[in-house]
């Protein structure tokens, strides 16, 4: 990699809502945001690829169900398949899921109301690009807000998942009902984590906050390696 | 074509929806309901039915929380 | 049918189809008559209001629109300004809870982006009967489900807002949304239409018959046969919003558009014929080229639709192509459906002949009523409360708990958790504080927002209600720190033909006015929905009121909840009034332990309540404080309970003793009296001699220290914080007497 500042894509599809705090965020960082609209042909050269939170395509069939078929979503998937690291945050990590990169699926929450809240979680993995900045048991306070927010996997699988050290986040109380506590988890490559609470949330000492800049600030060190 | 799709949850799955009807019944005055599953029915007309089972697994289904049934009425 | 029934039908009296007679020179056919009909509904046309509006002073230094346009919109400073409005959706939502609810939100939004802003925030004020009813339950469960799924996923953060349960609103709920948007002062954008041959392009989602008559349905009382109409409610798609919303600034960044008119209340017949009469000028409207949803529409059916998320543009022919591509690029429709003409009517054209035309000017101008004010004798008869016989109560520690457990004290945790408040990640104060505050990226500026309504105040006291309405919100922003600039207002009434309704409309307005010229605070915009009652009564008359402050620094600012402990608390306020204006009057203490409703709550003193608020803004700018409270219901009991929950830091109230000498009243009237002018503030110890020099020359009172898990009141009340909680952050939405995570919900 020559100079210059690390480029991180932002996939836009229609209905997305946190692509611009997510912009916002990777600006704060340090680095250059990237906007990746969904009828792209390619990723612009980015260095790594947050999907962002939002009601893609509204939410409607599933969530994430429509956007997983968007044009970006083809270079996206070579990328993650040669190791770049993506970042599916809420809706991302249920288009990650619903596009197969990830395992498992995201369901309602069991209590059926929509969750706005911030919630303890504990990072369970500090070996993936997004959350080598942070400690192993490190305890963080971040901000959830979802519908479908409640993670299944079937039995094999999320046996699998723990025994491979892929669960990377944690609740330490759970808001929805998810199998295992599980707030976040990556692929076999580890390159690809989903995560439900939001980061980019929490990325700003003006909001009171920026714990969250310990996960996003992790991938400045792996993409310029 | 009318093609009738029925897309519910998986066996197993917990369905937080089916379990909140199920219990809003008795409330109304209904008894003897023992399970509820609530899914999703798409309906469409095309022009052949030859692609609908790939359109149900590809899209119209998830098949890691979903199974589906589908028929052609008309 | 006949001629009269025909009107009739339509929701026109006969003077007013005489009226059309006149001004038309003739007959109109049916299109027409149907254009009159909405646009001259109570909805529309503002009938019974009009002349009562005149009275509230609109003008002020930061006001660059006031009422007249979409929006109100204030500047802010550093070039930003803040387009804001709220709006009711009652009668759908009593028909259809999720989707009146969700339309009402995309409604007003659309009001705030067609002044060319971003909308950043909503807030939605709501009311509703008692939660023991299961109908009611359901309503208020369905209308927080339906703000959460359109503004949750429109991409708006629901940062704040109220709810109120009473009987008065059994049967007409009320549902008022607020948005408020962003916008660079010159980037501006009115709706006016302006340029012969200028194209009329119609965007967003298809026409269906979404709504038909509902501008009439708005404006008659609620009876069976409304829930027939059902199918008449329009139906949300945020979806469709957000695409329109970031198409629209897309096409405003581009310098596309002429103006900009949002669909609503009567579709294309009120926007076209608003921007037509806004800048003198007529327009065309081609009917067939409308795209419809549903086979078989009539051109009136076209005109009046009400389906949602379109919006009306007036676009240079040049850059019609240019402005037809984006809507495609982000999914939605756009349609060159007329032109701007110099006839000044508004024409519908059909298969290129002219079905009906009507001078614009005319449909945007309704008939005014203006009615007697006259006292009606029940404000005489509930005046009477005697309140020799409201005694102390035994047990202080029941009767917190109780209100900190009645709905109405409750905590709103279980409602804001379903909105998402944070997406766009501008949200400095959450929801749970007086006002919402946000920030401004780029600048280290912010603005604060509330709703309030006072309804049973305004049914005791009318003008003292509409006061103090205003002075609620005027506190509520100076307790986080903001400066007051504007307001919008919603004024929910009963029938203005009835004596008791026009009286209260009049009135409430009237002393709001007051209000507003003592604080300096412009009505900037609003909205007026009459009629809200049914064959057992009207509701209580409710305006309530959007307020939006300024913050120079956004990080200056304060919230209710205790920061440290071992802070001093002070308790800013008035000496007790004279027993005739008991603080006990119209109180929440009244109607939840006595279930009386009564009294003449004292009267605002406005010039009072200014100083107390400006001075404890000035405590908040200059970093002296950074906790404060305003007390509403429950008096300062529950607000310093609320303060000590909040925080997670204890209390003790021990100077009540010395306040009840200095204020020469029993502890009753002092913890749970509600008397406007009192706050509540919190600061460090070593602060106290700043702190009592910037209070000289007002009345206070140091009444104690945070600290400890417990929060005790001299003799009177020893509970602990898990006690209170256990009261207080309750469900909701649980059904009352069913136990709720093992302790008792109360109804």
């Amino acid at each position: 990699m020559g100079g210059g500042l690390v480029r991180i894509g932002v996939t836009v599809f229609p209905g997305s809502n946190c692509d611009r705090d997510a912009l916002h965020a990777v600006e704060l960082m340090g680095a250059e945001p990237v906007e990746l609209w969904h009828a792209d042909a390619d990723l612009k050269g980015s260095d790594a690829v947050i999907v962002p939170g939002g009601f893609s395509y509204g939410d409607y069939l599933r969530p994430g169900a429509i956007a997983r078929f968007a044009r970006v979503m083809g270079p996206l998937e070579d990328f993650a398949r040669d190791g770049g690291p993506v970042l599916g945050v809420c809706n991302g990590f249920q288009v990650l899921c619903e596009a197969h990169l990830l395992p498992g699926a995201l369901l309602q929450n069991t209590h059926m109301r929509f969750a706005c809240d911030r919630v303890r979680v504990r990072v369970e993995t500090k070996e993936t690009p997004w959350t080598s900045g942070c400690e192993n048991g490190e305890e963080l306070t971040l901000p959830i807000a979802h519908n479908e927010g409640n993670y299944f996997a079937d039995p094999e699988t999320l046996a699998r998942l723990e025994d491979e050290g892929r669960v990377v986040l944690r609740y330490l109380e759970n808001p929805n009902g998810s199998a295992n506590d599980i707030a976040g988890v990556c692929n076999e490559g580890r390159n690809v984590v989903g995560v439900m609470p939001h980061p980019e949330r929490v990325s700003d000492p003006a909001l009171g906050s920026d714990e969250g800049l310990k996960i996003l600030r992790s991938v400045l060190a792996e993409a310029t390696v | 074509m009318k093609v009738r799709v029925l897309v519910r949850p998986k066996e197993g799955i917990l369905d937080p929806q089916g379990e909140a009807v199920r219990g809003a019944l008795p409330a109304l005055g209904f008894g003897g309901v023992k399970t509820v599953h609530v899914g999703r029915l798409i309906e469409m007309e095309l022009e052949s039915a030859d692609d609908v089972d790939a359109m149900c697994r590809r899209l119209l289904a998830n098949p890691t929380v979903e199974e589906y049934e589908w028929e052609v009425v008309s | 049918m006949n001629v009269q029934e025909t009107y009739s039908a339509l929701g026109l009296s006969d003077s007013e189809y005489h009226r059309i007679l006149e001004l038309l020179g003739r007959a109109p056919n049916f299109l027409e008559l149907s254009l009159f009909s909405v646009m001259w509904s109570e909805h529309c046309g503002y009938k019974n209001s009009r002349p009562l509006l005149k009275r509230f002073p609109n003008d002020g230094p930061r006001v660059l629109q006031g009422p007249g346009e979409n929006a109100g919109v204030v500047e802010v400073g550093d070039g930003w300004a803040l387009a804001f409005k709220v709006e009711s959706h009652n009668h759908p939502s009593a028909v259809e809870p999720y989707e009146g609810a969700a339309t009402g939100v995309g409604g007003i939004i659309r009001d705030i982006l067609a002044m060319g802003a971003r909308p950043v925030a909503l807030l939605d004020s709501l009311r509703f009967g008692p939660l023991d009813e299961e109908r009611n339950r359901y309503l208020f469960r369905e209308v927080v489900r339906g703000i959460g799924g359109y503004g949750n996923a429109v991409g708006v953060p629901t940062v704040g807002g109220e709810v109120e349960f009473s009987r008065a609103y059994s049967g007409n709920l009320l549902v008022n949304a607020m948005c408020v948007g962003l916008i660079r002062t010159e980037d501006l954008v009115r709706s006016r239409a302006t340029g012969e041959g200028n194209l009329v392009v119609l965007l967003g989602s298809k026409t269906g018959r979404d709504g038909i008559h509902g501008a009439t349905f708005a404006s008659d009382e609620l009876t069976e046969e409304s829930e027939s109409k059902r199918s008449n409610v329009q139906v949300g798609d945020p979806f469709a919003e957000k695409m329109l919303i970031e198409c629209c600034l897309k096409l405003l960044e581009e310098d596309l558009l002429v103006s900009l008119q949002d669909l609503g209340a009567a579709g294309i017949t009120s926007s076209a014929s608003e921007m037509a009469a806004g800048g003198g000028v007529g327009i065309d409207i081609e009917v067939d080229r409308i795209p419809r949803r549903e086979s078989g529409m009539e051109p009136f059916e076209a005109m009046i639709s009400e389906s949602q998320e379109r919006m009306l543009t007036v676009v240079a022919p040049e850059d019609a192509e240019e402005v037809l591509a984006l809507a495609g690029r982000y999914g939605i429709g756009g349609t060159v459906v007329g032109r701007v003409a110099d006839h000044g009517d508004l024409r519908v054209i059909e298969g290129g002949e002219v079905v009906g035309s009507v001078p614009a000017e005319h449909l945007a101008d309704a008939p005014t009523y203006e009615r007697e004010v006259v006292r009606p004798a029940y404000l005489d008869e509930i005046a009477k409360l005697d309140l020799e016989t409201l005694p102390e109560p035994d047990d202080y520690n029941e009767v917190l708990l109780k209100m900190l457990a009645h709905p109405n004290l409750r905590s709103r945790r279980s409602i804001y958790g379903q909105y998402d408040h944070e997406v766009g990640t501008n949200t400095v104060v959450r929801p749970g504080a007086d006002a919402a505050v946000m920030r401004i990226k780029g600048t280290k500026r912010g603005f604060a927002m509330t709703t309030d309504g006072r309804g049973r105040h305004c049914y005791l006291d009318p003008r003292g209600g509409g006061a103090a309405t205003v002075a609620e919100a005027y506190r509520n922003l100076s307790c986080v720190g903001a400066e007051p600039v504007a307001l919008t207002n919603c004024l929910n009434f009963g029938n203005p033909e009835k004596r008791e309704g026009y009286y209260q409309l009049a009135e409430c307005i009237e002393g709001m006015s007051e209000a507003c010229e003592a604080f300096g605070v412009p009505v900037v915009s609003g909205n007026v929905s009459l009629y809200n009652e049914t064959a057992r009564g009207s509701i209580y008359p409710t305006p309530v009121v959007g307020m939006v402050g300024v913050l120079e620094d956004a990080s200056r600012h304060a919230t209710p909840a205790f920061k440290r402990e071992g802070d001093k608390v002070v308790v800013l306020g008035g000496k007790m009034r004279p027993t005739d204006e008991s603080p006990l009057a119209g109180s929440d203490y009244l109607e939840i332990m006595h279930g009386k409703v009564a009294g003449v709550p004292p009267k605002t003193g406005l010039t009072a309540e200014k100083r107390a608020s400006d001075l404890v803004r000035d405590m908040i700018r200059s970093g002296l404080i950074d906790t404060a409270h305003d007390l509403s219901g429950g008096g300062n009991l529950v607000a310093l309970a609320e303060m000590a929950m909040a925080g997670g830091i204890g209390f003790e109230y021990d100077e009540l003793e010395v306040e009840r000498t200095n204020k020469s009243g029993r502890a009753l009237e002092i913890l749970l009296g509600e008397d406007g002018a009192d706050f509540l503030i919190a600061f460090r110890e070593e602060r106290w001699d700043e702190v009592q020099s910037a209070l000289s020359g007002f009345a206070y009172d140091d009444i104690g220290y945070t600290g400890g898990e417990r929060f005790r009141v001299e003799g009177l009340v020893d509970l602990s914080l898990d006690e209170l909680r256990d009261a207080h952050e309750r469900d909701l939405f649980g059904i009352p007497g069913e136990a709720v995570g093992g302790s008792e919900a109360v109804g």
